[in-house]
């Protein structure tokens, strides 16, 4: 047995797209709707610097679904959207009130608040193992392989995919419509607060909707890559996009395309290594990133030297 | 007095700040109770839940008998400390998040050490994880620095990078058919049980460097930290310092994973020195309580997980800490929710009796002195309340035996004439003084005084005696009451004030 398996272009290459189609090429599409939802909130987050925020979210959502799946036995949506809503709204107020009532400071607060309730997800998924159906690799790693095998959401005769995949595209869907709705406010709130407070915009309620955002797209991709991996499909798209242009309606669409190049991507090098398919696209995701960061024409490492060795 | 609503206005603020102050702290008790019970709820849930009984592994862990016992308290009791000590300098150093990021950026490491000769081989995996720990940080600033990516973007996305491409890493180990794979998995969330020999060996010479280096050059890492351009202007080596801080930090990180894991070492960065600096202001004082909160806390995670069968080690040591964070934001006696409360009510109420004796005085000074009991109504008129505010105001004077209460009049006791002598003392002195000193109009002087009345202490009054040598008639044309002598014999009518008096010293003196 080898670490890593011997490669041939049929089985990398072809194969996803043909005879794996319904596994790998359904695992990537699902991982492309997590890129692209989370993508879009992201850049967002990265335009108003609260990329920790993410971080902290996808954290403390933990003991919420746990909390959930023991009090239901089962993996109902509702629920726990619910139980993870209601963490990440505790964590907010716990950071709020630890920065507010001593001199801990913000970066202290969210750090004390996150890590405190993650560790008690991870001990309540520990302890009550046997009654919970989720384990502790699958807070880190996600559960993808498994959402194939879901039995299909029906609408009548027609299949639509496992219920995750519909989630998530229902999810991006509303998340194109609400960003279309709201693009000025967003865009006026994370760029001038000030004038947007002064124009009568509510700027606090834009805030708490895109955390609310934030939460939902975090809840929802929670079953197909965990609670780690999230913070870089959050964080990635946006940043490989900041660093190819300025423009805000580019960035998300690049966003969205880094998240269909990370997809398949993580699709190849999985199949490639047979590694955690969620990691993979991470890291294809990182690769991209690099990638950017190299060449982009205007902020590109690589241009830049040879426009500077030009020079000289 | 300037207008007849006034008297009543510092109090208002006060009263109305009130509820908040109670719901915030129920809310936080309610929060510390459910993670404080949290702890104890799944210790005593553990015994049903897998065969081993917890009382049986309690008296084990406790008798220490075992070798295993005994390595993993001494493991994580060395982590504690070099986790806290280190976790100080991040957190007055604003650096929480880069502890998070370079903590969860060694994982590819670890599992590279394991690749190295595919078994657990403590060295090899120091290693793999201080490479992996330095070029993870190194990469978040050289993001920062190249692009125009914030720092906080730049700590999100090499964390998470870092440990996709490590959890790929351990993925591929997990097909392997080597027995050794689940001492992999130990890293993610840590187990205690599971150190060896070679483990302490490594994290007692880890503590070692890191208290012997902290010891030898405190005073330069004190000034790096907290004046890093002053240290420059010492022509202080500052970026070597700072480096050799980031290396002591990735050693102490990569020396804790086994005990207590990758995901929630950066927990114990963090938790326990933000639990000393809400006990104490001294930061040699607040590095050794952090040492000590670490290693309480380290020690109660390895016999909580102790209690049930695989349960990981970190989150409970997390939880510990996070629990006596949550006490000492309740309940430090300096900077905790709970005395500063205290502080601050007590405060509240002995304003409120401050602002009755001031009232009682006036009515008796807008009789002329002439009788010796203010009625209730006429209180109540001068307080702006009606008469059951007016009675419960009364009725914290009498409780503080500050006044009688006889027919529904008050009469204040000598010590209660006293306090409110001195009340309106002070308000008319600052009053005077804001006039004379400061040229403030005497219309605009009244709410200032309202205020300060009450805080002014006895070395300010002295001084504002001093700056004011006739001060025997305020602003307003009122005669600034003199305070008598505590001694009851002295009698309040001699002491009481006219405006031919010549002001005696606060407490009597002259």
């Amino acid at each position: 047995m080898t670490l890593v398996p011997d490669f041939s272009v049929q089985r990398v290459f072809v194969e996803p797209w043909t005879t794996e189609i319904g596994t790998h090429g359904m695992m990537a599409l699902v991982t492309f709707l997590v890129g692209a939802t989370c993508g879009l909130v992201g850049n967002f987050l990265i335009l108003r610097r609260m990329a920790l925020m993410g971080d902290a979210v996808s954290h403390s959502v933990l003991p919420g679904i746990a909390v959930a799946f023991l009090w239901t036995g089962s993996r109902g949506i509702g629920a726990m959207v619910l139980g993870a809503f209601v963490a990440a709204f505790a964590t907010h107020l716990l950071i709020e009130a630890i920065t507010r009532h001593s001199r801990v400071r913000p970066d202290a607060a969210i750090g004390i608040a996150f890590s405190t309730l993650f560790a008690l997800g991870v001990v309540l998924v520990a302890v009550f193992a046997d009654r919970v159906d989720l384990d502790q690799d699958c807070v880190l790693n996600g559960d993808l392989p498994m959402i194939p095998l879901e039995p299909p959401v029906r609408l009548g005769s027609l299949s639509l995919g496992p219920p995750p995949l519909v989630r998530l595209a229902g999810l991006l869907a509303a998340s194109v419509l609400l960003l279309v709705l709201f693009y000025k406010e967003l865009m006026l709130t994370s760029f001038d607060p000030g004038l947007a407070a002064g124009l009568g915009l509510p700027v606090r309620a834009v805030h708490h909707g895109l955390m609310l955002w934030l939460a939902l797209s975090v809840v929802a991709s929670f079953e197909a890559v965990g609670a780690i991996l999230v913070i870089a499909l959050l964080i990635l798209p946006g940043a490989t996009a900041a660093l190819l242009t300025e423009r805000m309606v580019p960035r998300l669409v690049l966003g969205t395309v880094h998240a269909a190049l990370s997809a398949v991507g993580g699709m190849h090098l999985s199949v490639a290594l047979d590694c955690s398919p969620a990691g993979a696209a991470v890291v294809a995701g990182a690769v991209w990133f690099t990638a950017a960061w190299l060449f982009s024409p205007t902020a590109g490492l690589v241009p830049r030297w040879w426009r500077a060795w030009r020079a000289t | 007095m300037t207008g007849p609503a006034t008297p009543q206005a510092p109090c208002r603020p006060h009263d109305r700040r009130r509820p908040r102050v109670c719901r915030s702290v129920s809310g936080w008790l309610v929060a510390a109770l459910w993670l404080a019970s949290a702890g104890v709820l799944h210790a005593a849930k553990i015994g049903d839940l897998t065969e081993v009984r917890w009382t049986e592994q309690a008296a084990r862990f406790l008798s220490m008998a075992d070798p295993a016992v005994r390595h993993a308290c001494l493991g994580t009791v060395l982590l504690g400390v070099s986790c806290g000590l280190l976790g100080g300098f991040l957190v007055v150093r604003r650096m929480a998040l880069l502890g998070d990021a370079l903590s969860h950026a060694v994982l590819p490491g670890v599992a590279l050490g394991f690749l190295w000769n595919l078994e657990k081989d403590p060295l090899a995996i120091f290693v793999g994880a201080l490479v992996a720990g330095l070029a993870g940080s190194a990469v978040v600033s050289w993001i920062t620095r190249t692009t125009r990516l914030k720092e906080d973007t730049a700590l999100g996305m090499v964390l998470a990078t870092f440990f996709g491409a490590g959890l790929c890493l351990l993925s591929m180990f997990q097909r392997l058919p080597t027995g050794n794979k689940s001492g992999i998995e130990s890293f993610l969330f840590g187990q205690a049980a599971a150190l060896g020999p070679g483990d302490l060996q490594l994290m007692g010479a880890v503590t070692a460097l890191v208290v012997g280096m902290l010891a030898l050059g405190y005073k330069e890492f004190l000034l790096v930290s907290f004046d890093p351009g002053f240290a420059r202007v010492l022509a202080l080596p500052t970026r070597r310092l700072e480096r050799v801080l980031l290396l002591l930090l990735a050693f102490a990180v990569v020396a804790a994973l086994q005990a207590v894991g990758v995901v929630l070492v950066s927990a114990m960065l963090i938790i326990p020195a933000a639990t000393a600096s809400l006990l104490t202001d001294r930061f040699h004082r607040m590095l050794l309580w952090s040492a000590a909160i670490g290693a309480v806390s380290g020690l109660s995670g390895a016999f909580l997980s102790f209690l049930g069968t695989r349960l990981p080690t970190g989150p409970f040591m997390v939880l510990s800490a996070g629990v006596l964070f949550g006490l000492a934001l309740l309940l430090s006696p300096r900077h905790g929710i709970g005395p500063r409360w205290i502080r601050q009510r007590s405060q509240r109420h002995r304003v409120a009796r401050e602002n009755t004796l001031k009232a009682i005085y006036q009515v008796l000074e807008s009789g002329g002195f002439s009788s010796e009991v203010v009625p209730v109504e006429a209180l109540a008129s001068r307080r702006r309340v009606d008469r059951q505010a007016a009675l419960r105001e009364v009725g914290s004077l009498v409780r503080a035996q500050l006044a009688t209460l006889s027919d529904d009049a008050v009469a204040l006791t000598p010590s209660g004439w006293q306090g409110a002598c001195a009340i309106v003392r002070n308000h008319r002195l600052w009053e005077l003084y804001l006039t004379h000193a400061a040229q403030i109009a005497p219309d605009h002087v009244h709410d200032d005084a309202e205020k300060i009345e009450h805080v002014l202490g006895e070395a300010t009054v002295r001084e504002l005696e001093r700056r004011l040598p006739r001060a025997d008639v305020d602003p307003h044309g009122r005669p600034i009451p003199s305070v008598p002598a505590a001694d009851p014999a002295m009698g309040r009518r001699g002491a009481s004030a006219t405006a031919g008096d010549r002001p005696v010293g606060y407490g009597g003196r002259s």
